[in-house]
């Protein structure tokens, strides 16, 4: 076996054995290097497995040899890789983002720690990504959950703390619940593989214990989806966290865990049972529904840009589950697009709101007042990132908002269709509060504020110049995200 | 050079013009001077495109593919060359103006202002080249989006509440009912292709299709049909040129056009006429007319009655697209060109008076015909083809939507059409009827002489010159514009 053969364990090993590396130095500026080395070596082998699963089909490796359903399988088809390649870029470039921003936001003793607890919650993240093994899944789980607990947890308001545990109590109850889902389907299948369980599963789909289980994994992931009403512990999360971590958390938690609902959903139950037996599309729609107007209604309001954003967050993921409850192949490529496209406009935001914690000290929306004239080039980076996020033809955004309409069209729910379309009228109106304050409003005299440093721009650029190519050419998103359905929908019965 | 670079230069040149402006901004005369040499060398190309046109060798534009089968791209057709026409012709004009109302008027920011004029002016050439639904509404949300600045321009309170109505309503009724309808006929007939004829397969759902063209009308929020006309009297807040190039020509024309395109290219123009809601738009339309007629008689600010009668012409265009008679598209396509003409010699002339006396309201403006001669007569000549009466274009394109209404027997619209031109001349000549024939009135914004001439800078009256002489020619020499417009109905 060549070196070639080990990628996919390789991409987990990397951040994974960085951390404590991290953790060894006192000087921040050494993790900070380490840790930028290592997400970006995750990111090149992320590419190279993606090439290596267009042209050769799904990725299998057998950790230790094992063979499975004994062994602990990693198994990456194209949803895997695309997900994986979202995780890792978005990685590559907040760490690369991240240095005079963590600086100025941790105190400098936590900084090697911060890097450390980073890695290790992004080696989870790639984790859940890529295994084949529902235990496993938990297991990634919870090492990405507990370090994002401990990473929110540095934030340098007070609060961070209180969200921080919140987010602890919420998480675990979710942790738990999925723990206890992937109990039950042992019990009855007596495997943990998950192309075991997806082969064994039907004989027993038609028993209560399935279907408890079946509920508490929905539930599970549903908290740590922040699937509305299960949303609570975000806000605050995100609000209070460091601006890195924000963006981070923002771009690629929440995708994953709606990835391990899918992988759950259509890999192992099938759509058959899990959106046609079980109720779950009806649900999907209704809270996904609900989501999308009561945060995006919530997000008007916010004085805090961060808690603003936040919210849409949560009415985002209320559009995939949307999507995903259509239960249709348009629908849930639709999602599957959306992840890629909301990483990258959520990415871009919460790193521009960094830019601005570090020059300004807040990022309540007073303070933003007279910002566009002050740092141009931030506030140009959250005007054309806004202007995905509201779906402007042209931009990434745009994208998923026509294939998800198409999607509700295709299956003659036209209502949702003009609810998503209120939903990004929605959206203007809170990024419009933004770039009003920042336009029109006239800075406080005295105050002077530069624009910010070279060193975070390029990173945050570089997503809103994805966010504007991924609106004109869509063979990498929407190409491969309708592959990707379609192998999934396919494989199954 | 061939029709594909001429389609090719056409959308860059505006482009590059924003950039020259940018770059030029160091120099104010070298800045203004780059507008306007842009300008005429855009009507140059357009002219030489619309000379060459067509059918069968129209060039295609792809700018790219966002979505398998559905590509952004640009082909030149009449009616879009007519609007092209109209706008090109009338930028350098415009940008000539603005630099006499600028400088005279003391504006600040002026370089983003006529970078924001050029980028405008972009995106209003790509609406008018547009090959398909999604490509037009790309341009038709840019041209929302760089106006929006022109709109805040001066970033006073109220600049900052008509911004947001201006923005709230054109980019809610096109995100919620346009793109809704827009995704809606890709999916029933599977292209958003302009073509003859429209689109949709014989056997379509009538009800639906009902629906969908209300949804297209109501998300046109440019056209500013009631009860989404607010925006336009709201944006009336930015300064003059763009209130006249851009809220009088290049922006609600836009929202018409994407009518008059939907109309027929979308659907074509038999089955509008087949259509229950085009019947009902019909009427809506002719509500518009008279209830935007009666308002503008109630505005004493002179900027808002213009708007209101913007308001009340615009509905006419949209009536004729809505009747579905050949005449209707005709007289429709025409009233583009000549409400265009007529419309921006009454904004120029608006701008002047501001400019040159500093008065904005219309009893105000007793006996100022004594003081500006020429803008009041200016002024005369673009009411006069407002209303549509000879020797102004006006008149035939009234003409041709009267006619309109005549083959679809579409008697109560066709006595709106005639009330209304009787409330235009109520609202607008007594204007200049005032100006020459009233006792002048003492303002407290006058300086020094009440008496003798002071008419505005050169530059304000050069282009008031020439479009009210080009109201003239078109009664004299409209064969052209005529027959770009049959050939639309073709």
């Amino acid at each position: 076996m060549s070196l070639f053969d080990h990628l996919p364990i390789l991409v987990v090993l990397i951040p994974l054995l960085a951390a404590p590396i991290c953790s060894l130095f006192r000087h921040g500026i050494v993790a900070n290097r380490i840790a930028l080395a290592a997400a970006w070596t995750t990111f090149g082998v992320a590419i190279l497995l993606l090439k290596e699963i267009l042209s050769n089909g799904t990725v299998r490796y057998q950790l230790g040899g094992w063979e499975p359903p004994w062994g602990i399988e990693y198994r990456i088809d194209i949803l895997g890789g695309y997900v994986l390649l979202i995780v890792t870029a978005i990685a590559a470039l907040v760490l690369s983002f991240a240095r005079r921003s963590i600086e100025s936001e941790i105190a400098k003793r936590r900084v090697a720690i911060f890097y450390a607890a980073f890695l290790l919650c992004f080696a989870g993240l790639v984790g859940m990504t890529i295994t084949g093994d529902a235990f496993n899944v938990f297991v990634f789980l919870e090492i990405s959950s507990l370090s994002s607990y401990a990473l929110i947890s540095m934030g340098k308001d007070r609060r961070a703390l209180s969200a921080a545990f919140q987010y602890l109590i919420m998480g675990s109850i979710g942790a738990t619940f999925i723990l206890i889902g992937i109990g039950f389907l042992y019990m009855m299948t007596g495997t943990l593989n998950m192309d075991d369980m997806a082969r064994i599963l039907p004989d027993v789909a038609e028993t209560r214990a399935i279907r408890v289980g079946f509920a508490f994994l929905t539930v599970g992931f549903g908290l740590k989806l922040a699937l509305f009403p299960l949303h609570l512990w975000l806000p605050n999360a995100y609000a209070y966290a460091p601006s890195a971590v924000s963006a981070f958390l923002a771009a690629t938690a929440t995708k994953v865990a709606i990835y391990c609902l899918l992988r759950f959903l259509l890999g192992i139950f099938g759509v058959g049972f899990s959106l046609g037996v079980m109720p779950f599309d009806m649900i999907l729609i209704a809270l996904g529904c609900a989501g999308i107007l009561s945060s995006s209604l919530v997000a008007i309001f916010q004085k805090n840009v961060k808690r603003m954003l936040a919210y849409s967050s949560v009415a985002q993921v209320g559009y995939i589950a949307l999507g995903i409850g259509i239960a249709t192949q348009t629908g849930i490529s639709a999602a599957v697009m959306h992840m890629f496209n909301h990483a990258m406009m959520k990415g871009a935001l919460f790193m521009a709101l960094g830019a601005v914690m570090y020059r300004v000290g807040s990022v309540r929306i007073e303070s933003f007042q007279g910002l566009g004239r002050q740092m141009p080039m931030t506030m140009a980076a959250i005007a054309i990132a806004g202007m995905s996020l509201i779906g402007i033809p042209g931009t990434a955004g745009f994208i998923s908002k026509w294939y998800l309409v198409t999607a509700t069209l295709e299956v003659g729910m036209w209502p949702f269709a003009l609810l998503i379309l209120i939903g990004s009228f929605m959206a203007l109106i809170y990024i419009g509060r933004i770039l009003e304050a920042a336009y029109f409003g006239t800075a406080k005299p005295g105050i002077v504020v530069q624009e910010a440093p070279i060193g975070m721009l390029v990173p945050i650029w570089v997503l809103v110049a994805a966010n504007i190519y991924f609106g004109l050419h869509t063979e990498l998103t929407a190409g491969l995200a309708n592959q990707a359905t379609a192998a999934l929908m396919e494989a199954l019965p | 050079m061939s029709p594909d670079t001429l389609l090719m230069w056409m959308l860059l040149l505006p482009l590059f013009c924003a950039v020259g402006i940018v770059l030029a901004r160091r120099n104010a005369n070298l800045r203004d001077g780059v507008s306007v040499v842009f300008g005429i060398a855009l009507f140059t190309v357009v002219a030489l495109l619309a000379n060459k046109f067509s059918w069968d060798s129209a060039p295609v534009w792809v700018l790219a593919e966002p979505i398998p089968g559905l590509a952004l791209k640009l082909s030149p057709e009449p009616l879009g060359l007519l609007f092209a026409l109209i706008a090109s012709f009338l930028w350098p004009i415009t940008a000539t103006y603005a630099v006499g109302y600028m400088r005279g008027h003391g504006e600040t920011n002026q370089t983003r202002f006529f970078a924001c004029f050029a980028l405008s002016i972009f995106a209003t050439l790509g609406i008018a080249m547009a090959a398909n639904m999604l490509t037009l509404f790309v341009f038709y949300e840019l041209l929302t989006l760089a106006t929006f600045p022109l709109v805040t321009h001066a970033g006073t309170a109220e600049a900052k509440r008509s911004g947001r109505i201006y923005l709230g309503i054109l980019m809610g009724t096109s995100v919620a009912f346009l793109l809704l309808a827009t995704i809606w006929t890709y999916h029933v007939t599977g292209t958003l292709d302009f073509t003859r004829g429209g689109i949709f397969p014989a056997g379509t759902d009538k009800a639906m299709m009902s629906v969908l063209l209300l949804l297209f009308v109501f998300g046109t929020g440019k056209a500013a049909l009631m009860p989404f006309h607010r925006w336009l009297p709201a944006a009336m807040v930015a300064p003059t040129p763009v209130s006249a190039l851009l809220h009088a020509v290049a922006v609600v024309k836009a929202g018409v056009f994407t009518l008059m395109k939907v109309a027929v290219y979308i659907f074509g123009i038999d089955t509008v006429a087949e259509l229950n809601s085009a019947q009902f738009l019909s009427y809506l339309a002719a509500f518009t007319i008279l209830a935007a007629s009666i308002i503008a008689m109630s505005k004493d600010n002179l900027k808002a009655r213009l708007a209101y009668s913007t308001v009340s012409q615009l509905a006419y265009i949209t009536l004729g697209a809505m009747i579905g008679t050949t005449a209707g598209v005709v007289g429709g396509s025409m009233h583009i060109a000549m409400h265009a003409f007529g419309k921006i010699t009454l904004f120029f002339c608006a701008g002047a008076i501001l400019v040159a006396s500093h008065r904005t309201k219309v009893s105000d403006l007793s006996g100022l015909g004594r003081r500006m001669p020429f803008t009041m007569a200016a002024f005369t000549i673009g009411a006069l083809s407002i209303i549509g009466l000879p020797p102004t274009g006006g008149t035939w394109s009234k003409w041709m939507l009267v006619q309109g209404t005549l083959d679809a027997s579409q008697w109560v619209l066709l006595s709106v059409l005639l009330i209304s031109s009787l409330l235009n001349i109520a609202y607008l000549l007594v204007i200049p009827m005032r100006g020459f024939f009233g006792n002048v009135k003492d303002c407290e914004h006058d300086h020094g002489a009440t008496t003798g001439i002071n008419e505005a800078p050169l530059p304000c009256l050069f282009a008031i010159g020439m479009t009210s002489v080009g109201c003239i020619l078109l009664f004299f020499y409209p064969d052209g514009l005529h027959a770009l417009a049959q050939e639309v109905a073709k």
